[in-house]
């Protein structure tokens, strides 16, 4: 079922498409998302709101993503599985839908331990697979998990994540494979540092056919500092950027750091261009968001095409 | 085994200190293989709390007693001769234990001694670690023998998240990868393809502690 | 258990003595003697008992010289803390105090 999702109409256009993300105050703020969307507006087609992500309490992504379509924004709500069981999940997908919301990613998400509350009871009542089994059925069978029908089936565009960069490597293409049969149309990949590990993975995607059934999204993000370079090479977990990298900023003086870094950003959403089967970028620059409207001009990516 | 530890001394103290007559029961099963609340480590609690009292200037009588099991009338039960002479029972049973002291001797208070934690294994002597959640509905034939409940810091059904790194679990580098895991098992076995590729349903848990406190009853076995 | 017991009597210090590291006549009774002790010690710690009324030595039964030696060290660190609290029935020792005490002598 096709829906109203401008991310949609974008790749079955055949354009790159370009998303973003925002991540959302720790405080009642709806100004906070105001702001960064302003320096979103005209550069994506779409854009993420975060759902607590790393586990730290934030404003819901429910929440933000009404802030922003009354922006005229088509947002992307994020969904873990980590904090809520299937009734609360299927009733958040039909909220979701009727109030406009046409984009969903489901995600697993990240364990408590990593928060602010690592007291907290988790719930994995369901995996990220079987989240977007049931946006699907829900979508297109018009049925609940339970299968009773609804009465007025949610269109949802429905997303996933990808980490080509986790272990076990080779198995990364056939989880991919699994979200791609569970009904996922777009992904959005964990950012890319290390382009040859990532083209070894979109080679496997290609082999298997995935990449015609799925539209999937290089995730890029700019490095500010060798700082920056470090935390995330050693300290996030899934992440690999390579030496290479961390060098070549340390070449730069400290107060040159960050353009290159943004020049890192840009080339990569280049190479990203040319490989087989990747659709568009997703660039996540986290706190940096006024970064996101340069490195999509440097990459040539604007303006965003009308649908 | 049910894999218990001793709670802290201070935080016993603490529960026992309005007592001075006390029973300290243990069992001859899980808690004794753990090494939390056999006969041995009644012996050692008592004589530490009796120490404790004395450094205190005050005395403590405690009756040592070590049960077969906690989790069967007939051998809770065996105290009944005595258990009016005293003001507290001491249980370093697993949970299970201290509440069927409780509901056998309503007008004594039941304490726990020890946290009960998991049903587990030992990896070698002195460490014991978790293996079974008790869901209720066993997978381990689809998954290589390994469990995803358990082993997975997630409980997820259908593969590893992203951040599984080096067959470790992105919580903590002490912990395996339970997908990685089974990953490596279902190869090994040549059952992968058969297994990982299918999608995993959604899971009943109304069948795991999410249900609500479960019974099995056996007709046959009923006198 | 018998370090348990003997501090529930009311002694004021215990000491172990356990062959040479890597000469056990049992093979390795004295390196689990040793993580028995330390288990101890945690116990006499969190009831207020200073840890170092509890020592585990090492030496042969041909170390005569070596024996007197521990006697004599153990005699005086137990003189220096003063009697058990079991003893005193005053409740925890400071450990602090007693370290301050000893590096005054």
């Amino acid at each position: 079922m096709k829906t109203e999702s401008r991310l949609e109409k974008i790749l079955d256009k055949g354009a790159f498409a370009v998303t973003s993300e925002c991540g959302p105050p720790r405080g009642a703020d709806p100004d906070v998302i105001r702001e960064k969307g302003k320096l979103l507006k005209g550069v994506v087609d779409a854009a993420n709101i975060t759902d607590c992500q790393t586990s730290v309490v934030r404003m819901s992504s429910f929440a933000s993503c009404l802030i922003l379509k009354e922006m005229g924004f088509d947002p992307i709500l994020q969904m873990v599985t980590r904090d809520r069981n299937r009734i609360a999940i299927q009733s958040d997908i039909l909220g979701a839908a009727a109030l406009g919301i046409n984009n969903m990613l489901c995600l697993s998400g990240d364990h408590q331990r990593f928060g602010d509350h690592p007291q907290a009871k988790n719930v994995y009542d369901i995996d990220s697979i079987q989240l977007i089994m049931t946006v699907k059925k829900m979508r297109d069978e018009g049925k609940f998990l339970n299968d009773e029908e609804l009465t007025k089936p949610p269109k949802l565009f429905i997303g996933a994540a990808a980490n080509p960069f986790a272990d076990p490597f080779e198995i990364r293409a056939l989880r991919l494979a699994k979200k791609v049969a569970a009904g996922v149309q777009f992904i959005q990949t964990q950012c890319i540092f290390n382009l040859d590990r990532f083209a070894e993975w979109m080679r496997q995607v290609v082999d298997m056919g995935l990449h015609e059934r799925v539209a999937i999204l290089g995730g890029v993000t700019p490095l500010k500092s060798v700082g920056m370079g470090k935390y995330m090479k050693n300290l996030v977990p899934g992440m690999d950027v390579p030496d290479a990298i961390i060098e070549r900023l340390k070449g730069v003086e400290k107060e040159k750091q960050s353009a290159e870094g943004i020049k890192i950003c840009i080339e990569s959403i280049q190479r990203l261009r040319e490989m087989e089967g990747v659709r568009g970028v997703h660039i996540m620059a986290i706190e940096w968001e006024e970064k996101v409207k340069e490195i999509a001009e440097g990459a040539g990516l604007l303006p965003r095409p009308k649908v | 085994m049910i894999v218990a530890e001793a709670k802290p001394i201070e935080e016993v103290l603490a529960m026992i200190d309005r007592y001075d007559k006390i029973i300290l029961a243990g069992c001859k099963e899980c808690v004794a293989v753990c090494a939390a609340g056999g006969e041995k480590e009644v012996q050692l609690l008592a004589s530490a709390l009796r120490t404790a009292r004395k450094t205190a200037g005050r005395e403590i009588e405690i009756r040592e007693v070590t049960l077969e099991r906690q989790c069967d009338p007939e051998y809770v039960e065996g105290i009944r001769g005595f258990a009016g002479d005293y003001q507290a029972i001491l249980s370093i049973a697993c949970g299970v234990g201290v509440q069927y002291m409780a509901e056998h001797y309503k007008t004594i208070p039941a304490l726990p001694g020890l946290n009960t934690s998991f049903m587990g294994g030992s990896l070698e002597q002195g460490v014991w670690s978790e293996r079974c959640q008790g869901c209720g509905s066993c997978v381990l034939h689809l998954t290589g023998g390994i469990c995803p409940i358990t082993r997975c810091s997630k409980s997820l059904l259908n593969g590893p998240c992203g951040g599984s790194a080096q067959g470790k679990c992105e919580v903590d580098p002490e912990i395996e990868c339970g997908w990685q895991l089974i990953i490596d098992r279902l190869k090994a076995l040549g059952e992968f393809e058969a297994r990982f590729v299918e999608l995993f349903p959604v899971r009943d848990w109304s069948t795991s502690r999410d249900g609500g406190q479960r019974k099995i009853v056996r007709e046959d076995l009923k006198q | 258990m018998h370090l348990m017991k003997a501090f529930e009597e009311g002694m004021d210090g215990v000491y172990v003595a356990g062959c040479l590291e890597g000469e056990c006549h049992f093979l390795r009774g004295n390196l689990r003697a040793k993580k028995r002790v330390g288990h101890v010690k945690g116990i006499l710690t969190a009831l207020g008992i200073n840890p170092e009324r509890l020592q585990m030595y090492n030496l042969s039964a041909a170390m005569g010289g070596r024996f007197v030696e521990i006697a004599q060290e153990m005699t005086e660190r137990i003189k220096a803390l003063g009697p058990s609290p079991v003893n005193t029935g005053q409740g925890r020792e400071s450990v602090e105090e007693q370290q301050e005490e000893e590096e005054k002598q």
